[in-house]
């Protein structure tokens, strides 16, 4: 089943974080690849996953991996 | 051990700084070169840990970023045993590194105090009758709440009970505040000033108005525009690409010192984050003022408008008839005034809430024998006395003398395009008010701020008759004005200029029955805002109807668009200077490369940070 997941971040700095950050989530089994959306300014991370493939803590254990915290998020 | 390190980033930027102070120190003061080596040893390898690791997680993800030159140019630097260089270009960094965190927040604070307004939590009617305190996630449609003085609104919703003002700065960006009672309608992010109000709720979280400008804003600041993403495109070729000319460089001179050079001025740290910190300052500036922009494509269009295409009613008028002059006629003119409007009180006539509106309060009296006069008026007695409340043909039936005087007001009056209301009592002519649609305040100076901006063409289209549009027209000082269009007739005309004329064209309406324009148009400009279709299908929404937004929104985006040029000005400008320094010059180094390149993201940082403060000047 697909959903779609917001995540919030620490704030970001430099946009080279967002590329990084997409390069991982685009890695992930299961994640929309053509949904990913990784907002700068805003520190938040739009994506669709396919929750029986991959578990939302998956995708924030990526994107933690990476270096960056996950403050919040919410599924649809 | 990497998340370590990482966290405390800032204390390792703050020990690498006073390891090379402390080295500098023992060399020249007392000449101890053992100390200055290995404390620039220690600050070097403390320094370039963050870095390198930051580097490894992009390349594990193909990345190759920054972070990836700075490692190998301070490797190589090192190698060289060049500590002197390899400490100071990662402290420099780091130090950069976190300037840029601190002023980007400035530039990201007018978003985050909008988005921070969001509400919390809600006081809901639970089963048992009593409000408890729950988060605003849990609130659903249908549920009663319970605002009190000095909250937030949860949701939008409908007052049930009770009475109260509110400032909505949240939604229309105007702190002014609106009286509450029941059956009025409450927005989400809006505070309660004063009293209590119990409501039900009708749309939660992102359905809500606050929620979707909060949603459009968030998705503006970071949308791209083709320039952005050109960019984007180039940078990611751009720094392999450096990476493969310093190679190239070792490969044929053998000097590795050359080749680290090169990674180092090569970083293109300034061009990719120029341009998005021009946009987020300028969409936040808007946001404050509920001027909403949606992203740098909109920004770059809309500061290139050379006609404003307006709808009349409702846009550069106020949308409802109001009096606009009153003369009075003989004696005991505050008798005839409650005369007027206890007559007026009953008619359900369009202009006789203008009247009544006008006289305000007064002393009523009972109406007798009221006869309605078809396409003329109503005549009654009132107190005993004939009351004639019409137009000029009433009165002349009802054998009203008009003096010269009257006849004079009645067609300055009608020049003017009012409506006219005369009231005669017992045969004698004692008010006459002019009735019409006003102009906004201030639209007349408003307009002519767009001119001094750079529109060239103000043009009016309304479905009214052509003498009325005339009459504002020329009292708004616009270039054209069309009437009798239908709204079909409006998005053909705005067509044709853009596709005959080669106009690049903004159409201005409140997006109640004009979608068609606001989506056809250059750009779609949505007044009053509030209405999902008017945020959904326009460019730029305003959420209230002040017309003296508009040229704050044009100057804004005008000022953005020349900041974003700027920006890229400086950043190229920096790497081209620094390329051919290294080429002419021989002071050119490692560290001097990196403290002009964090010097020059920091300067598109504050030159963005400009625009925070940005006010249209009048």
């Amino acid at each position: 089943m697909m959903k779609a997941a917001t995540l919030q971040l620490e704030t970001l700095t430099c946009p080279s974080c967002a590329a990084k950050i997409e390069g991982a989530l685009k890695s992930l089994n299961g994640v929309d690849q053509g949904s990913i959306k990784v907002l700068f300014n805003s520190s938040k991370v739009k994506l669709n996953f396919d929750a029986d493939t991959i578990a939302l803590d998956d995708i924030t254990q990526a994107i933690t991996k990476m270096g960056y915290i996950v403050e919040k998020s919410v599924v649809k | 051990m990497q998340h370590q390190i990482l966290r405390n980033k800032n204390k390792i930027t703050v020990i690498s700084g006073v390891l090379i102070a402390l080295g500098f120190l023992s060399l020249w003061t007392v000449g101890n070169e053992l100390v200055f080596e290995w404390a620039l040893i220690i600050a070097s390898i403390l320094g370039a840990a963050p870095i390198a690791i930051q580097a490894y997680q992009a390349l594990k993800v193909k990345v190759v970023s920054i972070d990836v030159l700075v490692t190998l140019a301070v490797t190589g630097a090192f190698l060289l045993r060049n500590f002197e260089e390899s400490a100071i270009v990662t402290f420099l960094f780091l130090f950069g590194a976190y300037l840029e965190q601190r002023t980007l927040n400035k530039t990201r604070s007018a978003i985050k105090e909008l988005t921070e307004m969001a509400p919390e939590s809600a006081l809901k009617l639970m089963d048992d009758g009593e409000y408890v305190e729950v988060e605003v996630d849990e609130v659903e449609v249908g549920d009663v709440l319970l605002v009190k003085t000095g909250a937030k609104v949860p949701v939008d919703g409908t007052v049930l009970s009770g009475e109260g003002s509110i400032n909505e700065a949240g939604i229309t960006g105007e702190s002014i505040p609106v009286g509450k009672e029941k059956e009025s309608k409450v927005y989400a992010g809006t505070i309660l000033d004063n009293g209590t109000l119990q409501i039900v709720a009708d749309r939660v979280g992102e359905d809500t108005t606050f929620g979707k400008i909060i949603e459009l804003v968030e998705e503006a600041q970071d949308s791209k525009s083709e320039a952005e993403r050109f960019i984007d495109r180039f940078s990611r070729y751009y720094t392999p690409a450096v990476l493969l000319i310093a190679f190239i460089v070792w490969l044929f001179s053998r000097d590795i010192a050359s080749a680290v050079t090169i990674l180092v001025l090569g970083c293109p740290g300034a061009l990719v984050i120029g341009v998005p910190v021009s946009n987020v300052a300028g969409i936040g500036n808007g946001a404050r003022r509920g001027i909403l922009l949606k992203g740098s494509e909109v920004i770059g269009d809309f500061s290139r408008v050379d006609t404003m295409v307006f709808d009349k009613t409702g846009t550069l008028t106020m949308g409802a008839p109001a009096v606009s002059a009153v003369e009075y006629y003989g004696e005991n003119i505050p008798e005839a005034l409650g005369y007027l409007a206890s007559i007026e009180r009953e008619s359900d006539h369009p202009l006789a809430k203008a009247v009544l509106d006008e006289i305000g309060e007064t002393e009523y009296s009972v109406v007798e024998n009221t006869e309605v006069v078809k396409g003329g008026g109503i005549v009654a007695t009132v107190n005993g006395h004939r009351v004639a409340v019409g137009n000029v043909a009433l009165m002349v039936k009802e054998n009203v003398v008009l003096n010269e005087k009257a006849q004079a007001d009645i067609a300055r009056l009608e020049r003017q395009g009012n409506s006219l209301v005369l009231s005669a009592v017992d045969g004698e002519l004692k008010i006459l008010m002019g009735v019409r649609d006003q102009t906004r305040p201030g639209a007349k100076e408003h307009l002519q701020e767009l001119k001094k901006l750079g529109v060239k063409h103000l043009v009016m289209l309304s479905g009214d008759n052509q003498g009325t549009v005339d009459i504002v027209g020329r009292e708004l000082g616009l270039t054209e004005a069309h009437g009798n269009m239908l709204p079909e007739d409006k998005s053909a005309f705005i067509k044709r200029l853009i596709e005959q004329e080669g106009r690049i064209v903004a159409f201005v309406g409140d997006g109640v029955n004009d979608s068609p324009s606001l989506a056809l148009a250059n750009i779609g400009i949505a007044m009053g805002g509030g209405t999902d279709v008017a945020i959904e299908t326009s460019d730029v929404v305003l959420m209230n109807s002040n017309l003296g937004h508009l040229p704050h929104a044009l100057g804004l985006a005008k000022a953005t668009a020349r900041n974003m040029k700027q920006n890229i000005l400086i950043a190229v400008g920096v790497v081209l200077v620094l390329i051919s320094a290294l080429i002419f010059s021989d002071w050119m180094n490692m560290s001097i490369g990196m403290l002009v390149h964090e010097g020059s993201i920091l300067a598109v940082i504050l030159n963005g940070m400009r625009l925070l403060s940005y006010r249209q000047k009048a």
